[in-house]
């Protein structure tokens, strides 16, 4: 079956674009700063998506693995490696930032899966905050003044990169056997435990990897900024990935796709408003989940994001 | 020694402030099994409503005494503020009461965020206090000093913590709060009005926020963004005190303010934050269901 030819074609022109636009100064600078973070903002929003949406818990904070991955990168590319290097290490210094979000998330998981329901929410929203407050008490690597000193290694095909490992990662992970059993564990957690699906492990994993995801973001954000200081990182900016993760659809990833660009652009073009942006913002947010509760995608999921047998079975059902 | 019972009393003082908005988080959690975190925001708007309705009066009516604008500054508060949310309920959460759950909890983030910003729009982000409505008279006993409103603030809420507890134990709008979040789907057979009960809970636990608010606004400085702090403490509160309990609120919110004032008073404020729910994490691993919480069934929704 090769029915879907056109995608990698499609990717790669994609990112051959997303080199050449700001190569030849086609894309302003401004603009490319709205697309990285559109980027990261899907990136964080797909991951979260794997935990609240595909697995039906409901986490909240995952700023601070946001903050684990955009702190670890920025002193391993400031004080580790020689400023030289810094291209070429990038990726790296990227994977050991998700790296330690991943171990946090191990850590976190590891007792908050003892209970269902809205106790995980406390344990991350916690953990959140003592991220934030432990970065704030720090003094060697700024405290509450924040961290500075990175140059600006993330650009539009990076961050370009990541989102396609993202989406392909956690949509593999998602349709495989083994990621099956997250979504029976949000449909019925003790039926999904009566066929075997072993639940405290694959909420485990499932919860590490969302944190990886998310501690990658958090690296990318930071060498986009040049600067992070805690307060980029408290609840507030969590709120904002869950927004995206609802208003997108949960367990969708093209939905979470449609969720960040919506909003990281809507954000973008209601810059005008001044304050009133954060006014008008929320107030759109409670008029779509009221009015469409399930999000813009709600569950659905793009044709081309599903594996071919779903697409077959969805024919065989609707004919 | 003095040290520490001057340091307890302004424990008592925010922790009351705490439990009175954390009585709002856990009725709702209770009746709705929906954290509402939109409340914070609410008691926020309760103070600055205390705050306007003090300066109006103190300007219109300086003949009033000063007790009569204090009672009818709390009251006209605590209207205020029911009205707020029990508005929101019916426009933003009744909608979602069928849909998933965390529509409505994403829902509450969006009202809370709308309210704490629509309220920096157009009242501005300068940190405010309330008019002085209470005389402030300083006590001084065995060395430890006590100001009227540290003394007000402890016996209002006191007060009308009681008078809450009477009500969800004693009366009949009681027994069918109680017994909507003991059983949702049996309760509306037995001819309880459902939605009257909701709007009542509503209303009931943005009072209490509201006079803590009010409370709130006599003895610290208020601003736009302060609901989203002291409310995440007082739903700390309530968790820790075991959410959806109504006297696990009021011993939470004590405990946390006992926790806020120490830390500050022995380390470095800014370890306050690591200190509360470092403790938070603590009692979840070996007490998930709070102090006086009933243990969680696992429920098919």
């Amino acid at each position: 079956m090769n029915r879907r030819w056109w995608l990698p074609l499609i990717l790669a022109l994609l990112f051959l674009l997303s080199i050449l636009l700001p190569h030849f100064g086609i894309l302003n600078l401004y603009l490319q700063q709205v697309l990285m973070y559109v980027g990261i903002n899907i990136i964080l929003t797909i991951s979260l998506n794997l935990v609240n949406g595909y697995m039906g818990e409901f986490s909240v904070g995952h700023a601070g693995f946001m903050a684990i991955g955009a702190y670890i990168s920025s002193l391993l590319t400031v004080w580790v490696f020689p400023k030289s290097w810094g291209p070429f290490v990038f990726p790296l210094v990227l994977i050991l930032g998700g790296l330690g979000a991943a171990l946090a998330g191990l850590i976190v998981a590891f007792p908050s899966f003892k209970t269902r329901g809205d106790y995980l929410a406390i344990v991350t929203l916690a953990f959140n905050m003592i991220i934030k407050s432990v970065l704030e008490n720090i003094e060697a690597i700024g405290g509450p003044r924040g961290f500075m000193g990175m140059s600006k290694l993330t650009n539009v095909a990076w961050v370009y990169v990541w989102v396609l490992i993202t989406i392909f990662a956690i949509r593999n992970f998602v349709f495989s056997a083994y990621g099956r059993g997250i979504l029976s564990i949000r449909e019925d957690e003790v039926a999904a435990e009566l066929v075997s699906v072993n639940t405290r492990q694959t909420k485990i994993l499932a919860f590490v990897i969302s944190s990886f995801f998310a501690g990658i973001a958090g690296g990318l954000f930071a060498h986009v900024l040049q600067f992070i200081n805690p307060r980029s990182f408290t609840i507030l900016k969590s709120t904002d990935v869950l927004v995206m993760v609802y208003l997108g659809g949960i367990g969708s990833i093209m939905g979470s796709i449609l969720g960040a660009s919506i909003y990281t652009i809507l954000l973008e073009l209601l810059r005008p408003l001044g304050v009133w942006r954060w006014v008008v913002g929320p107030l759109l947010l409670v008029i779509l989940m009221v009015t469409r509760p399930r999000g813009i995608m709600g569950l659905r999921e793009a044709r081309w994001l599903l594996p071919a047998e779903e697409v077959q079975a969805d024919a065989a059902v609707t004919s | 020694m003095r040290f520490i019972i001057q340091q307890t009393l302004n424990a008592l003082q925010l922790g009351s402030v705490y439990a009175l908005i954390a009585l709002g988080y856990t009725m709702v959690y209770g009746i709705l099994r929906m954290i509402n975190f939109a409340h914070g925001d609410i008691f926020m708007v309760s103070t600055y409503l205390g705050f306007f309705v003090a300066s109006f009066l103190l300007g219109w009516a300086l003949h009033l005494p000063m007790a009569v604008i204090f009672v009818l500054t709390l009251l006209l508060a605590m209207f205020g503020t029911s009205l707020l949310a029990v508005f929101i309920e019916r426009v933003a959460y009744k909608p979602l009461r069928q849909a998933p759950r965390i529509s409505a909890v994403i829902t509450a983030l969006g009202v809370g965020l709308f309210l704490e910003n629509f309220t920096l729009a157009t009242i501005g982000p300068e940190p405010r206090i309330l008019p002085q409505v209470v005389p402030v008279i300083n006590f001084n006993i065995g060395g430890v000093a006590v100001s009227s409103i540290q003394i007000l603030i402890l016996a209002i809420s006191a007060l009308v913590m009681f008078i809450l507890d009477t009500i969800v134990r004693r009366t009949m709008t009681g027994m069918a709060m109680r017994a909507i979040s003991f059983d949702k789907t049996v309760v509306p057979l037995m001819g309880i009005p459902v939605d009257r009960i909701i709007s009542i809970t509503f209303a009931l636990g943005s009072s209490m926020a509201a006079v803590g608010g009010v409370l709130y606004g006599i003895a610290y400085m208020m601003d736009p963004y302060m609901g989203i702090r002291i409310g995440w403490w007082a739903f700390i509160s309530a968790v820790v005190g075991g959410i959806g309990n109504i006297r696990g609120a009021m011993i939470g919110g004590y405990i946390l303010g006992f926790v806020e004032i120490f830390v500050a008073a022995f380390l470095p404020s800014t370890y306050r934050d690591f200190v509360a729910f470092a403790l938070l994490l603590l009692l979840l691993v070996f007490k998930p269901t709070g102090i006086l919480g009933m243990p969680v069934v696992e429920q098919k929704v």
